[in-house]
């Protein structure tokens, strides 16, 4: 069983933990192939799902995953919600609460807005990703989807290419992978690379050729535009020449390398849009994997209902 | 730890059960729209062993599936405090729309367990019917449910707990029935 009743980050998960999620999503891909894609499981249980920060997969994975337990569900729009009239965080999530909700999914561009919650509020908390620090249930996802192709984790050279700095789904997947023995790396360049990768067990490179070479898994990250107002990159075209993943570098990885994208892609800018849309790429299988997960996350979580904090 | 069924009896019991679906089902329609699907855990081997003394009565095929019954249990988001019951896969590899389904479990009980199974069943498809075959039944029900085939009626005390052991999971074929069962 999980420990927690929040799901915050993968640093609170244990290896037995993690395998329990992946093996539990397992039973629950089933779920989406038949003609009636839902089970009866947290029926009258209500789940809120918090965005504070734009998102379309993820939001509508939960969604799903919510619906396809027959959870009732509702999505608040921050952008006509309160939050624009100034009402705090804590104000927002204390009146929603007020509704007793059992579950609250959240994402905020603040690191640990999740975990402040969880200290203060009733409802269990699931982490959709909090700015630059963890989106746990990305890194299950490619987890999973990683298991399903290789059958396994350890031992595997898995390469993350990209914006490293701003990205939590890289923090949350280096500690998902190192804790189930792949072997990781990690690729970008110097102004988007924290100064301290080494010591989260990562080999740290700047060469997109030694990162792929040989490499079972190749996962590609965003370039965030939306956090590039630092002059971080001298162009786009520049990036794609020295760091994008095209035909040509792929073909040095391992010939049944998968390759990942958390999405949303910028075609020709991190991935070539032959590779994206190319025979070794998961990227939509990660997307259908998401519910899958999400379904499992929300189903062990429930069984911490009634329980004190 | 006293033994009611040992290995011989099991298998008797199990081909006698197969006799008597084609005795039921083989005269009108032929047996090509029967399906097997076990409960998990148990019941997927059982379900199997009976189709294969389908396949040797007969020669007939009978296909045979897998339901996991934990997401449609009543007693889910029941407990104060407790872990969650793993989750298994379904795999019921045929269409259940218009065939005639064998439900196959260990034993029956309350029939809580077969109420789920039948719910789940449902959200599959619509069968034409659903009889049920069980190894043992124990009494005590709590649900109007009664079996078709029965290997084994053994009445219980509800103090009692009866554990099926089969060579496929336990190593072992034979039915045991306990004093003390731990949490009754």
């Amino acid at each position: 069983m999980l420990r927690s009743r929040h799901l915050l980050g993968i640093a609170d998960l244990t290896s037995e933990e993690i395998e329990l999620i992946l093996d539990t999503a397992g039973a629950m891909t089933e779920i989406a192939a038949r003609p009636i894609k839902k089970v009866p499981t947290l029926r009258g249980r209500t789940v809120v799902n918090l965005f504070f920060e734009p998102s379309t997969r993820t939001r509508t994975s939960f969604e799903v995953a919510e619906k396809r337990l027959s959870a009732d569900t509702l999505s608040v729009a921050i952008a006509q919600s309160s939050v624009t009239k100034g009402e705090t965080l804590l104000d927002t999530v204390r009146n929603l609460e007020a509704m007793a909700p059992d579950m609250i999914v959240m994402r905020h561009a603040s690191s640990g807005a999740p975990h402040l919650l969880a200290r203060l509020c009733r409802s269990a908390i699931i982490n959709a990703g909090d700015g630059m620090h963890e989106h746990p249930t990305q890194a299950l996802l490619d987890a999973f989807t990683i298991r399903e192709h290789k059958g396994r984790l350890d031992g595997l050279k898995i390469s993350i290419v990209g914006d490293l700095l701003h990205s939590r789904v890289l923090r949350s997947n280096v500690q998902l992978l190192n804790a189930m023995g792949a072997d990781v790396w990690a690729c970008g360049p110097p102004t988007l690379m924290p100064a301290d990768l080494a010591r989260f067990g990562v080999t740290a490179t700047h060469s997109i050729d030694a990162a792929v070479d040989g490499a079972d898994v190749i996962m590609m990250l965003r370039i965030q535009h939306e956090r590039m107002h630092g002059h971080f990159i001298p162009s786009t075209r520049e990036y794609f020449t020295l760091f994008g993943l095209t035909p040509e570098r792929a073909a040095r990885a391992k010939p049944d390398v998968i390759i990942m994208h958390p999405g949303p892609m910028n075609r020709g800018v991190e991935i070539d849009s032959d590779v994206a849309d190319g025979p070794f790429s998961v990227i939509l299988e990660q997307v259908a994997n998401g519910v899958a997960v999400r379904m499992a996350v929300l189903y062990l979580l429930a069984g911490h209902e009634g329980e004190p904090d | 730890m006293p033994q009611v069924m040992d290995a011989d009896r099991m298998s008797r019991a199990l081909t006698r059960i197969a006799h008597e679906i084609l005795e039921r089902n083989g005269t009108e329609r032929g047996t090509s729209d029967l399906a097997l699907v076990g409960i998990r855990t148990r019941g997927v081997p059982l379900a199997r062993r009976i189709a294969r003394a389908l396949r040797e009565i007969n020669r007939d095929e009978v296909p045979t599936g897998a339901l996991d019954i934990t997401l449609y249990r009543d007693d889910l988001m029941r407990h104060a405090v407790g872990p969650q019951p793993v989750v298994r896969r379904t795999e019921i590899p045929f269409s259940i729309d218009d065939r005639r389904i064998l439900l196959v479990d260990d034993v029956l009980y309350t029939g809580r367990t077969i109420r789920s199974a039948l719910d789940a069943l449902i959200d599959f498809g619509r069968p034409r019917s659903i009889q049920l075959i069980v190894l043992i039944d124990r009494g005590h029900r709590e649900l109007p449910i009664k079996a078709d085939y029965v290997g084994k009626n053994l009445p219980t005390s509800m103090k009692q707990s009866v554990r099926v052991r089969l060579q496929e999971i336990d190593g072992e074929d034979e039915v045991l029935l306990d004093e003390a069962a731990e949490g009754a």
